[in-house]
Order: structure tokens, then C-alpha cells, then sequence
């Protein structure tokens, strides 16, 4: 596989919570690169810092020391380099969660084009993004639904279909095949897999699911806030 | 994209009810302003009626509604002599109650010279007096209607006219009889010991007395010069109509108004909290929501206006049927409730800063919640 340019550099990332007695280290100078096309994991037992490093990646915790940067733009120096981190994360990056967390009072179509919405798209490019996304994802035909009558796998690639609608190089998933049987988790990585090709995009994945190791292109091993394994 | 309408579309029934929750809340202050302004209106119905200048009654006395007040009738005959006076009448008032209809009905009788001030300004139904004896014109809300025949003391009275509005402070409907019929009536209305000694004539037959003496004025006559030549005879006192207006409402109903005004505010300070409640249970509802609208993007604005649209949407709501509800059922309350442009309208600005404040409330949590929660499950 051809890889791209590089998407996500942490570099030296340190996260401590607490001072003193209470202090807890969730990660200690962990370095990372990301490059477009990529599909990663992040592994490793709870509290071993996987989420944190997730968080810290979609700008959503600080870190304590080290360097961020997301797509060639250093966001992250000992301090924020941004200071609307929303719009980063707007213009930038992709969420799919555990739980699809789609909003129950907008349907499928919606839901995806929410994040156009947010963005100040136009309204009817909004929507036609959507439907383009869904049946991209075979999930058009029920693009008017709402999320409490779609099943497990459509809710989740109506997810997915948000969290691509804003063209993200950077796509991180919490868990995104928790809620799946084997056969749709397997079917949702390769879905992811294409995507990551195709849009020249990174996916960090954090899993548990021995089921999907083997649709990474390299599983992240996270122990004690260290990497030990890449 | 409006976030606010499309959760409220989305859970209907449950809004509506909450709407309507909130509307009978409503009902209930908007009555409560109503009665308040009612008892104002039907304190000064009374006084007002007559369209007088200046009030003629017993010095020393606070007459005639706040305190008992007896002057000689032919005080009418002085005062319209007056300089400035363009017109004079004798009143006369007492409480009466007669059965009727197998009911009792408690009346107030405002006894008047047909012709002259003191009797009702305008009839809506059938016509004024137009007999010296046994005619009267009833208020609407004695249920009487033109034709009916009522026993008055010994006498019984024939219903010829009906007017709106006309009352005594505590609500008791009015009936207009001649001042001959309603002194005839006061006299029978004595203990029956002395109207015994009366007739055996131990005691002298008391001289003709009235309430009060009602002035109307001539167009640019001083009022004040007026009342402070009645005030010379010591005898007699004299009010403006503002002055007896300001009288019945520090002394007849003033106890009545506070209370119900005191009530009304308790009412209100339970109203903004149950809608500070409402507003924020409805915010802490949707706070995963709002973690992934901030994780995905939004920007505060966006959550604001969620929060911020929805309470005012609620509070306009229950607003609105608040009012429908009270302006369809006010007619059925026993005393009446008078509803103005401006309460109603006031009230809708202290909903709105109340909505507005407690979407505060709600607006704090939300900017508290942490993007990152979204990521559990």
C-alpha cells in the first residue's frame, strides 16, 4: 500500500493527571506518526492511556508536554497553537464513537448533514453530501429515517457518514465495532479500510476486538502510558 | 438547520404536555391578575357609576361606602344650589337578601332620583325607571331579566331594565330602585321593635335621610370651591370623585388587594422555578447531545440557541394557553376578572426573563459538559 503525507505527528506527548501524592501518569513521551492511508490501532488494558492519547489527538485534552500536529499544522507546542480547537476539529477530524451517538431527533440525512450545517455549507450542499455519503455506505434507502429504527450496523455507517461528511484527513474511532456482530464489525473495517484509500485519510482506531486485528495496518500497543510496540 | 425545533418535533406529545403543564400554571396567574384587577374594578364600579364631581355626606364619617353616612335628603335641594353645581341627587345604599327562584339572592340596592345623578348611566336591556314606585333595574349577574317580579321587604318589585357592571365592593349585583322605594325599604328593614314603637308613636318617626348627595359640576366650575364651602356646614362633608375613589381603595378593599397581590407573587416566584426546573431537566436530558455536537464541531452559539429557543418556545407556549384558557373560562368565576392588554403582556415579559434566565441555568451545564464524554459509551 502507498502511503501519503504525514497526518498526525505526536511527538514526546506526556499527560499527567493530579500533583504529588495523587499524581497519575495516563502517558509518558509517546511519539506517533500517522500518514494518510493508514489504518491503526490502538491496544493496550484499561488505563494503559489509549483514550487519552485519542482525546489528546482530537484536541480535546491538553496535553502535559510534547508536540501536536495535524495534517502539516502544529496545533499542540506546550501549549494550544489554535484557539477555536471546535473548528479544528470541525474542519479536520472525524469522530465515529462506541455508541453511534447519532442525534436522535434528526434523521439519518440529517444527522450527516449536521456537520456541513455546523460548518456554514449551504444548505442543499449539505444534503446532497449527505446522500452521496449514505449511499456511498448503502444506507440511502433510509436516509429519512431516525436513529431509534435503524439496526446496530446502519446506525453505525450512518456514523460514519458523519464523521466523513466534512472531508476529515483524520479519522478516530472509539471502539467503533463494540456494538457489532462479527461479520458487520468486519464488514465496517473494511468499509473503513476503503475509505482511508480512497480519501487519502488516517484512521486511529482504539479496539479490543481480536476479531478486526487483522484489517490494521499496525496495532499500537499501549502499556502504562508507554508505547510498547509499534 | 434549527436544532430547538427539530427536538421538540421529535418529541411532540411530551412538549405539548409539558406545554399545557406550564399553560395551566399560567391559567392560574393570569386568573389570580384577573381577580386582583376585578376586585379593583368592582370596588370602583360602585363609586364610578354615577359619574359624580364631588360626593355630599355625614361629617366626620368616611361615606358612604367606606363608613355609614346619613345626611337629611333635602341636603340634595342646598347642594344644587350651589354655584358651579350643574346637577344634584340623592343616593341611597344597603345590602338586602331575598329569596328568589328557590335561591337567595344578595343584593345590593342603590336607591336614586330617576332624572337625576346616581342611578345607572346606561341600560343595556329593556328600559329605566319610568314608575315613582316598585320598578328596578338589576345588573346582569342577578340572573333577573325584564319581567321578572322580586320581593323587596313587603313589597314586591318588577324587573324593567338590566345594566352590566354595577356592584359593591363585594361583588354583590346591583338593583337601582327609586329613593322613595329604597328609603321605604330601609325603614321596614328597622328591628321590629322600634318599627312597633314607631307606629304606636313612642318614639318619633326618624326625618328623611339619605347616604350621600352626588354633584355634578358645570363645565370649568372649581370643584375644590365646592367642597370647601360644603365643609363649611358642619354637618356635612365633601369628597372629590378622586378622593372617594382613593378612599374605597385604602380602606374598603385594601386588606382583600394585598392579599391577593401578595398571593399573586408567591404565584409567580413558583412559576419561574417550576419553569427554571423544567428548562434545565430538559437541558440535563440532552447532555451527551451536546458533548457530541461540541466533539463534532458546534460552536457555542449553536448549543445556546438550542437551549435558549426551546425555553422561550415553552414559555410562549404555556403563554398561550394560559390565556386561551382563562379567556374562555373567566366568565364562569363568581366575582369578576378583568383581564387587561397590559397584564397579559407583562406577564409574557417576565415569562421571557424568566425563560431566559433559567436557560441560563441550563446554558451553564451545557458549556461545563466535556466534549470527551461523548467517547464513552
Amino acid at each position: 500500500m502507498a502511503l501519503g503525507d504525514t497526518l498526525i505527528e505526536v511527538a514526546g506527548v506526556a499527560k499527567h493527571f493530579g500533583e504529588g501524592e495523587t499524581r497519575v501518569d495516563a502517558l509518558r513521551a509517546v511519539d506517533l506518526t500517522v500518514r494518510a492511508g493508514e489504518v491503526i490501532a490502538l491496544l493496550g488494558p484499561s488505563g494503559s492511556g489509549k483514550t487519552t492519547l485519542l482525546n489528546i489527538i482530537g484536541c480535546i485534552l491538553a496535553p502535559s508536554s510534547g508536540r501536536v500536529v495535524l495534517d502539516a499544522e502544529p496545533v499542540f507546542d506546550g501549549r494550544w497553537l489554535r484557539r477555536d480547537l471546535r473548528r479544528l476539529r470541525l474542519d479536520k477530524i472525524g469522530f465515529i464513537f462506541q455508541a453511534h451517538n447519532l442525534l436522535p431527533f434528526l434523521t439519518a440525512e440529517e444527522n450527516v448533514a449536521v456537520v456541513l450545517d455546523l460548518a456554514r455549507r449551504p444548505a442543499d450542499e449539505a444534503r446532497s453530501r449527505a446522500r452521496e455519503l449514505l449511499d456511498y455506505l448503502e444506507v440511502g434507502h433510509r436516509a429519512k429515517v431516525k436513529p431509534a429504527l435503524l439496526s446496530g450496523g446502519e446506525a453505525q455507517r450512518v456514523a460514519i457518514a458523519r464523521a466523513l461528511a466534512n472531508r476529515p484527513r483524520i479519522i478516530l474511532a472509539d471502539e467503533p465495532t463494540a456494538a457489532l456482530d462479527s461479520a458487520r464489525a468486519g464488514l465496517v473495517m473494511d468499509l473503513l479500510r476503503k475509505l482511508a484509500v480512497e480519501q487519502q485519510a488516517c484512521i486511529v482506531t482504539v479496539t479490543h476486538d481480536e476479531k478486526i486485528f487483522d484489517r490494521f495496518d499496525r496495532l499500537i500497543h499501549l502499556r502504562d502510558g508507554r508505547l510498547a510496540a509499534a | 438547520m434549527n436544532l430547538a425545533l427539530k427536538d421538540i418535533r421529535h418529541g411532540l406529545f411530551r412538549f405539548l404536555l409539558t406545554c399545557f403543564g406550564l399553560g395551566l400554571l399560567m391559567t392560574v396567574v393570569l386568573a389570580m391578575i384577573g381577580i386582583y384587577n376585578g376586585l379593583v374594578a368592582d370596588a370602583l364600579a360602585v363609586v364610578k357609576a354615577p359619574a359624580a364631581d364631588v360626593w355630599v355626606v355625614e361629617a366626620g364619617t368616611k361615606g358612604p361606602f367606606a363608613e355609614a353616612s346619613s345626611i337629611p335628603a333635602d341636603t340634595r335641594d342646598a347642594v344644587a344650589r350651589m354655584p358651579g353645581v350643574a346637577e344634584a341627587g340623592a343616593v341611597n345604599y344597603q345590602n338586602v337578601e331575598t329569596p328568589h327562584a328557590g335561591h337567595t339572592l344578595r343584593l345590593y340596592v342603590v336607591g336614586y332620583e330617576p332624572g337625576r345623578p346616581g342611578g345607572p348611566l346606561a341600560i343595556m336591556q329593556g328600559r329605566g325607571i319610568g314608575a315613582s314606585h316598585f320598578e328596578l333595574v338589576a345588573d346582569r349577574k342577578t340572573g333577573l331579566l325584564p319581567g321578572d317580579t322580586i320581593r323587596l321587604g313587603r313589597n314586591r318589585f318588577t324587573v324593567v331594565g338590566l345594566v352590566e357592571g354595577a356592584m359593591n365592593s363585594g361583588g354583590d349585583p346591583a338593583v337601582y330602585l327609586t329613593l322613595s322605594d329604597a328609603m321605604a325599604l330601609q325603614t321596614e328593614l328597622d328591628p321590629a321593635a322600634q318599627r312597633v314603637q314607631a307606629a304606636r308613636g313612642a318614639v318619633s318617626v326618624k326625618s328623611a335621610s339619605v347616604a350621600a348627595v352626588i354633584a355634578r359640576m358645570a363645565p370649568g366650575a372649581d370643584v375644590d370651591l365646592l367642597t370647601a364651602t360644603v365643609r363649611q356646614w358642619k354637618h356635612l362633608a365633601a369628597m372629590t370623585q378622586a378622593e372617594q375613589e382613593e378612599l374605597l381603595l385604602a380602606s374598603v378593599v385594601d386588606k382583600a388587594r394585598r392579599q391577593i397581590g401578595l398571593f399573586l407573587g408567591i404565584l409567580l416566584s413558583v412559576s419561574a422555578v417550576v419553569i427554571a426546573l423544567i428548562i434545565y431537566t430538559m437541558t440535563m436530558e440532552k447532555l451527551k447531545q451536546i458533548a457530541t455536537l461540541k466533539l463534532i464541531g458546534a460552536p457555542d452559539r449553536t448549543i445556546i440557541a438550542l437551549i435558549v429557543q426551546q425555553a422561550l418556545i415553552l414559555g410562549a407556549s404555556g403563554w398561550a394557553i394560559g390565556l386561551l384558557l382563562i379567556l374562555t373560562v373567566k366568565d364562569y368565576f363568581p366575582r369578576r376578572v378583568v383581564l387587561e392588554p397590559f397584564n397579559v403582556m407583562v406577564l409574557a415579559g417576565i415569562i421571557a426573563a424568566v425563560c431566559l434566565l433559567s436557560s441560563a441555568l441550563g446554558v451553564r451545564a451545557a458549556m461545563k459538559v466535556d466534549p470527551a464524554t461523548a467517547l464513552g459509551s
